[in-house]
């Protein structure tokens, strides 16, 4: 048993490397599939980041009357964060309001004058709300607005809401982050069950060409597990040689592509390449030796039936 | 021993039959030649003696064994008793002479030190002592051949199949491959040899079986290459 695993293994070494040409066409094949899968794994990052930095940027703005009270706003508050969509809700008082607005303002004598000139805060708080999905938007503008009609007649509290100015274009974004996953998504499918395809298909090739040597083997008295187990360690090596060299490239792509991704996504995807190292060559490699041992033992299946 | 009892071997659902109710048997240690004109059937009798092919109809024996009863994990165990040659060689190209008988040992569980040790026998007995690091395309036609008899001998068969050994080879390699094979008659192996070479039967005054589409027409103890 020993000494077949040990002959079946030499096998396998030895022709790996004498039909070097065979096993460079099958490495560059499955290459290729690796770097769309590791590309499609990348892009994929960088677009979830950036969706979801685009979505974490849009919020709605509820601002307070100047005359509401602290207690009201903080009723107002609890029953937002009590929504299952509100993912966050931030309150600015009115006095970090004014803060924040001579801040901004501080360079500008006229309005610093203004504002010394008035006894009273003349700003009133808000609250920020983002929401766990942008579809939500509407329903939570709706509930804020029903709330305002019911706070109206008794104490006003809400002075208005944001949303509606903002409409337009939360949908319009939502319609693109939405459509752009969609696409993403198929267009990685595709890309990805193509190439294993090919790959497949290069590897029955390679095998295709050893058809007369197995029947020859068959003839000799082989077993069959004799027979396919050099052929499928042939499958495994060609998948980890791949995932390496796969790595190999990408290496040197994400590390140019970092400053570009940091300054236009402020997503550094060389960073991302580093930190994850583990994880995409787990998944590289994996798919590799996966990839080349089910083509051989498929490949290998056709040429065994007596 | 090998019985074929009344075989027959139809193909095409029964518009052509490449085998009409065989029925013949050889003994230990005998050399039987199998002529014909191409089609006549020889090849698939070959087939069906190493289970290659089944028969329609009949059965074939290795000594007690219905050979078309084994299953298919025993197959190759049972194809290690027969040692096959054909006209086309069949070497595995990139291995070597040596690698070639080796690889045939190995698929047979041998141990690293009997092939060691009986490979180079083998190339010596076919006269290829000096070839044993050459790869099939740097040997000639005979060469090759000879190479796959060593392989066919090495794990000591109980019986030789040759199917068209000759085919290939000029004048002095045939000569060269029906001495060997002769040779290894003598060692007490069954030989089965078809060929359409009619100096080879006539040289060798063994027995012949002539095979006409599909039927058995001659069998004579010493025979003649008559068509």
């Amino acid at each position: 048993m020993l000494t077949s695993l040990k002959r079946v293994i030499r096998a396998g070494f030895i022709g790996f490397w004498r039909n070097a040409f065979v096993s460079l066409s099958a490495i560059f094949v499955i290459v290729v599939t690796l770097t769309v899968v590791g590309g499609a794994m990348l892009v994929g990052q960088l677009l979830d980041t950036s969706l979801s930095q685009i979505k974490d940027k849009v919020d709605i703005n509820v601002y307070m009357v100047t005359t509401a009270s602290e207690d009201a706003i903080g009723d107002l508050k609890s029953s937002l964060e009590g929504r299952s969509d509100v993912r966050q809700v931030i309150y600015t008082s009115k006095e970090e309001a004014l803060q924040d607005f001579r801040d901004r303002h501080k360079s500008d004598e006229q309005i610093v004058q203004a504002l010394e000139e008035l006894d009273d805060n003349p700003l009133g708080g808000f609250l920020s709300i983002r929401a766990e999905d942008t579809s939500r938007y509407e329903s939570i503008a709706t509930y804020l607005e029903q709330y305002q009609e019911a706070e109206q007649t008794t104490s006003p509290l809400i002075d208005r809401i944001n949303f509606n100015k903002n409409k337009v274009a939360i949908d319009k974004l939502t319609e693109i982050i939405n459509t752009t996953e969609q696409v993403t998504y198929i267009m990685t499918i595709i890309l990805i069950v193509s190439s294993i395809l090919i790959a497949f298909n290069t590897i029955r090739l390679t095998i295709y060409t050893s058809k007369e040597e197995i029947s020859v083997m068959r003839l000799v008295g082989a077993s069959n597990m004799f027979i396919r187990g050099p052929f499928i360690l042939q499958g495994v090596m060609y998948g980890l040689i791949s995932g390496v060299v796969t790595l190999l490239i990408l290496y040197p792509v994400v590390l140019w592509l970092g400053p570009v991704t940091e300054s236009f996504f402020s997503f550094n995807i060389f960073e991302y390449f580093v930190t994850n190292f583990g994880h995409l060559f787990f998944v590289l490699v994996g798919s590799g030796i996966v990839l080349g041992t089910v083509s051989s033992t498929f490949a290998i299946a056709r040429y065994l039936r007596v | 021993m090998i019985y074929f009892d009344n075989v027959s071997k139809i193909y095409n659902g029964g518009r052509s039959a490449a085998l009409h109710d065989v029925t013949f048997q050889v003994a230990p240690g005998e050399f039987v030649s199998i002529v014909g004109h191409s089609g006549a059937g020889k090849t698939t009798l070959l087939k069906m003696l190493i289970a290659e092919d089944m028969p329609t109809r009949g059965q074939v024996f290795f000594e007690s064994l219905d050979i078309h009863t084994i299953s298919k994990s025993s197959l190759p165990s049972f194809r290690r008793k027969i040692g096959t040659v054909f006209q086309d060689f069949k070497l595995l190209s990139h291995k070597t002479a040596y690698e070639n008988i080796a690889f045939a040992m190995e698929a047979n569980g041998r141990t690293d030190e009997e092939i060691a040790e009986n490979v180079p026998q083998a190339l010596e007995l076919v006269d290829l002592g000096d070839k044993i690091w050459n790869f099939p395309h740097e040997l000639s036609g005979g060469e090759k051949q000879r190479v796959a008899i060593a392989r066919a001998i090495v794990n000591q068969p109980d019986i030789i199949i040759a199917d068209e050994p000759t085919g290939n080879l000029d004048p002095i390699a045939t000569y060269e491959v029906v001495q060997i094979l002769k040779k290894i008659n003598d060692l007490g192996t069954m030989v089965i040899m078809t060929t359409h070479n009619k100096g080879v039967i006539d040289a060798l005054e063994r027995r012949v079986i002539t095979m006409d589409e599909g039927r058995i027409v001659r069998d004579d103890v010493e025979g003649k290459y008559v068509l």
